[in-house]
């Protein structure tokens, strides 16, 4: 399991390589899906252009929320490697911002997988988005309820 | 106790943390932000909205109800925005 909070940009071929030669050292060749999800800066916030984007975070209470959000991911599936990578920091349109990667055996568990981490992520994990129009004052994100109302999919 | 305060509430408040010796009477997540209220306008501008006032202690998710158990740590933020 790789947790990562960082300001640098991420390089998704390379993260996928090193979860499966993770695999590999155990000496297992039993991934047979590997899923990616990849969040993006968007140029528009709503009907509004934006020029660019700086996210917080809560050194600490990040990570261990995002332990607990991929320990639980892996109770739920079979699965064989997670990646959690967030960028934090100015971040400009089109922009990498969040990466996530599942492996597993099979492909449905994989894709459920990185769905569950996402919606848990983007309820649980203490980030803040603050987004700078082309013109006037910058505005922090308003969380969405839709967001809120995807984590109830989930419900056991 | 260490305070932290993240995003808008950091920017009202005017600091991201500080330490601050909690009166016995305080001892829910509730009773604190009443009393930071009584502290200044800026504290009452952070928590006019006190549904939109997440709270964290030792770095988990808690609601306003829940007592602080002389807690060393907590955390004030808004709903959460990442991903």
């Amino acid at each position: 399991m790789t947790i990562r909070i960082q300001t640098e940009d991420f390089d998704i071929t390379k993260e996928i390589n090193l979860l499966k030669e993770e695999r590999s050292k155990c000496g297992k060749e039993d991934v047979g899906a590997i899923v990616t999800f990849t969040g993006t800066v968007r140029d528009m916030a709503g009907k509004t252009p934006i020029s660019s984007m700086s996210l917080e975070h809560y050194p600490g209470m990040t990570e261990k929320q995002l332990e607990a959000i991929a320990e639980e991911a892996n109770k739920r599936w079979p699965l064989l490697g997670t990646t959690i990578i967030h960028r934090i920091g100015e971040l400009n349109p089109g922009d990498n911002i969040v990466l996530v990667i599942t492996l597993s055996s099979h492909r449905h568990a994989a894709f459920e997988a990185a769905d569950f981490l996402m919606d848990f992520l983007k309820s649980k994990a203490p980030f803040w988005k603050k987004e700078q129009p082309l013109e006037g004052e910058a505005n922090w994100v308003d969380a969405r309820d839709s967001d809120k109302k995807s984590l109830t999919r989930w419900e056991k | 106790m260490k305070i932290l305060y993240f995003a808008w509430v950091r920017e009202k408040i005017g600091k991201s943390q500080e330490e601050l010796e909690i009166p016995n009477s305080v001892s829910t997540v509730a009773d604190l932000i009443s009393w930071l209220e009584t502290k200044g306008p800026e504290y009452r501008a952070a928590f006019e909205n006190k549904e939109t006032n997440n709270s964290a202690i030792k770095q988990s998710h808690v609601d306003h109800r829940t007592p602080l158990n002389n807690a060393s740590e907590i955390a004030f933020f808004p709903p959460v925005t990442g991903g």
